[in-house]
């Protein structure tokens, strides 16, 4: 017997009403294990905000999600254009979106930070051309995310 | 089998047909009254309170929701529903809309006082905090901590009314005018407080069958209006956004939507809003099971009546009342209904096995189990409360095996026969 769930989502592209609907579906698992709601919420903001990533600059890609005791990894894959310059898209407010997506109030320059400070740790690998992978761990135990040790202080 | 109208709407999935009839699984039921509305049989009621236990009480007070108000043809003016209210058998009346406007202002002082986690979520609907208990726990903490206006309405009236009379408080009988199912289970398992002033809650399609008759007749011979245009459009969807006058507000109706709405502010995707009103019913209270009119047609006739009051029609002061008597005295809990077990890892065995088992039947949601989707089967199995051959096409399927293992074993009869013959 394993002690570890694995869950896998396809994110189809250009469909930002669908953009959310994997985050939705770990809320919904997360619950039924008894995670602590603080920590579900986590990665639901996180998970979703990498949706809308892959939609609107990828085409979508895939989410697998593994749920252990101790942890929640998500792994969001695209093959969309990649990331030529990963710190500058870290930066709060640095957006490529393009004028549509904007239009629609996506697009803020805050997806990638966001995503960094609600999980505990985050690796993105990306090459221009072959496509972008987002890794998101969060703990279960302990709430250690900064943004909440902000709204705590 | 039975029919499975209810389970398929129940926001919840609290309902399940067993033998036939629909059962509740209690702790998840929020009280929406969706499966009351949806049933074309009236299998369903609320249960409310009889008119008669008014008779317990040495003085009765009816405490009228404002939807009361939009159930009559005609009237043009509130004073003549109050008034019927005291000829069928009370002795006074507290409006509920003049609670409503208390709320209000408690609010408003909470709120310049920054005491509230924005956006703030009201609390005036029953289901809906009921909804957050169970579903939203991230959101419990936005949820207004101050009385529903049916709860400070009975506070009030008690007190107003023990100076008036000098009974003793338990002589006096406070009644709520419901159109809404989810009062009901408020009074006995109060949402805020250790216990409810609520006397009784009388369903208003009852009161509108003593009325209906006599509203014609009634004259309004006594003043008993004391509620503003503010307090009366509580009734419709959006009136206590707007008698709170803020912009920045959104207000749903309907419990699906509001499921969509709460989702949005628990992943952060709403921003640059400070109120949100929710109703479990489409178009707020007037939309409640237990009123009789179209809620459309009492929206309408409760707007009018609106325009009749006039902006400044307060006819007595909002009563000085303190904050701390409005304020929850007992937090929201979070109930985890949905959680599968206590330990995390038994439950990600269960989980496992609950994909399996849902991976193995028809997809097709048919109903026909009682569970309202074959997930919700799977779940029930996994939980230890249904079984795989409640569903028809796995039963269908064991009998066809069934039927087939006969078959071989009559045939090896067949040839043992020959064998004797021979």
């Amino acid at each position: 017997m394993s002690d570890v769930i694995r869950l896998h989502f396809d994110v189809a592209g250009d469909n930002l009403t669908e953009a959310g609907a994997a985050a939705g579906s770990v809320k919904k698992v997360l619950h039924q294990l008894g995670v602590d709601p603080a920590v579900i919420r986590r990665v639901a903001v996180a998970m979703y905000e990498g949706e809308i990533n892959m939609v609107i600059h990828a085409d979508g890609g895939t989410a697998d999600v593994e749920i252990t005791p101790e942890y929640i990894k998500v792994v969001l894959t695209d093959s969309g254009p990649g990331i030529k310059d990963i710190d500058l898209a870290m930066t709060a407010g640095y957006s490529t979106a393009t004028k549509r997506v904007r239009e629609m109030g996506f697009g803020a320059g805050m997806g990638l930070p966001n995503m960094r400070s609600y999980s505990d740790e985050m690796n993105i690998t990306s090459e221009v051309g072959v496509g972008t992978t987002v890794e998101i761990l969060i703990y279960t135990g302990k709430d250690r995310s900064p943004v909440n040790m902000a709204a705590e202080a | 089998m039975g029919c499975i109208n209810c389970i398929k709407r129940c926001p919840t999935e609290a309902i399940r047909v067993r033998h036939g009839k629909a059962k509740i699984i209690k702790e998840r039921c929020i009280d929406c009254g969706e499966c009351i509305r949806v049933c074309p049989y009236h299998a369903k009621k609320a249960v409310t309170d009889p008119f008669d236990r008014i008779y317990a009480y040495a003085y009765k007070i009816a405490l009228p929701a404002p939807t009361l108000y939009g159930q009559f043809n005609n009237i043009e003016d509130i004073n003549i529903v109050l008034n019927g209210l005291k000829h069928i058998g009370f002795d006074d009346v507290f409006e509920v809309a003049r609670a409503a406007e208390i709320v209000t202002a408690a609010s408003v002082d909470m709120i310049s006082q920054g005491k509230l986690v924005m956006p703030i979520i009201s609390s005036a609907c029953p289901a809906v905090v009921r909804l957050i208990r169970v579903r939203f726990p991230n959101l419990i903490k936005h949820v207004l901590p101050i009385l529903s206006p049916m709860d400070v309405a009975a506070k009030l009236a008690k007190k107003e009314a023990a100076q008036k009379t000098g009974l003793a408080p338990e002589k006096i009988g406070v009644f709520f005018i419901s159109p809404c199912a989810a009062k009901v289970t408020v009074m006995r398992d109060p949402l805020g407080q250790e216990k409810s002033e609520v006397d009784g809650v009388i369903a208003m399609n009852d009161i509108y069958m003593k009325l209906a008759p006599i509203i014609g007749k009634i004259k309004p011979e006594e003043n008993l209006v004391k509620a503003s245009l503010k307090g009366v459009g509580w009734a419709n969807s959006g009136g206590e956004s707007l008698a709170l006058g803020k912009d920045e507000y959104i207000a749903v109706d309907g419990i699906d939507n509001v499921i969509k709405v709460l989702e949005e502010l628990e992943d952060e995707q709403l921003t640059d809003i400070k109120f949100v009103e929710a109703s479990a019913c489409v178009g707020g209270c007037v939309g409640g099971p237990l009123a009789v009119e179209n809620g459309f047609v009492a929206e309408t006739r409760i707007k009018r009546l609106m325009k009749n009051l006039g902006p400044d029609n307060t006819q007595s002061e909002i009563p000085e009342v303190a904050l701390a008597d409005v304020l929850w005295s007992s937090k929201l809990e979070y109930t985890p209904v949905m959680k599968l077990d206590d330990d995390m890892l038994t439950a990600m065995r269960k989980m496992e096995q609950l994909e399996r088992l849902a991976e193995d039947l028809p997809k097709l949601d048919c109903g026909s189990c009682g569970a309202p989707t074959c997930k919700a089967l799977a779940e029930d199995i996994v939980r230890g409360f249904g079984r795989e051959i409640d569903c028809i096409y796995k039963l269908r399927e064991r009998i066809r095996k069934l039927a087939n293992e006969m078959v071989d074993l009559e045939e090896n009869l067949i040839a043992f026969r020959q064998d004797e013959q021979e």
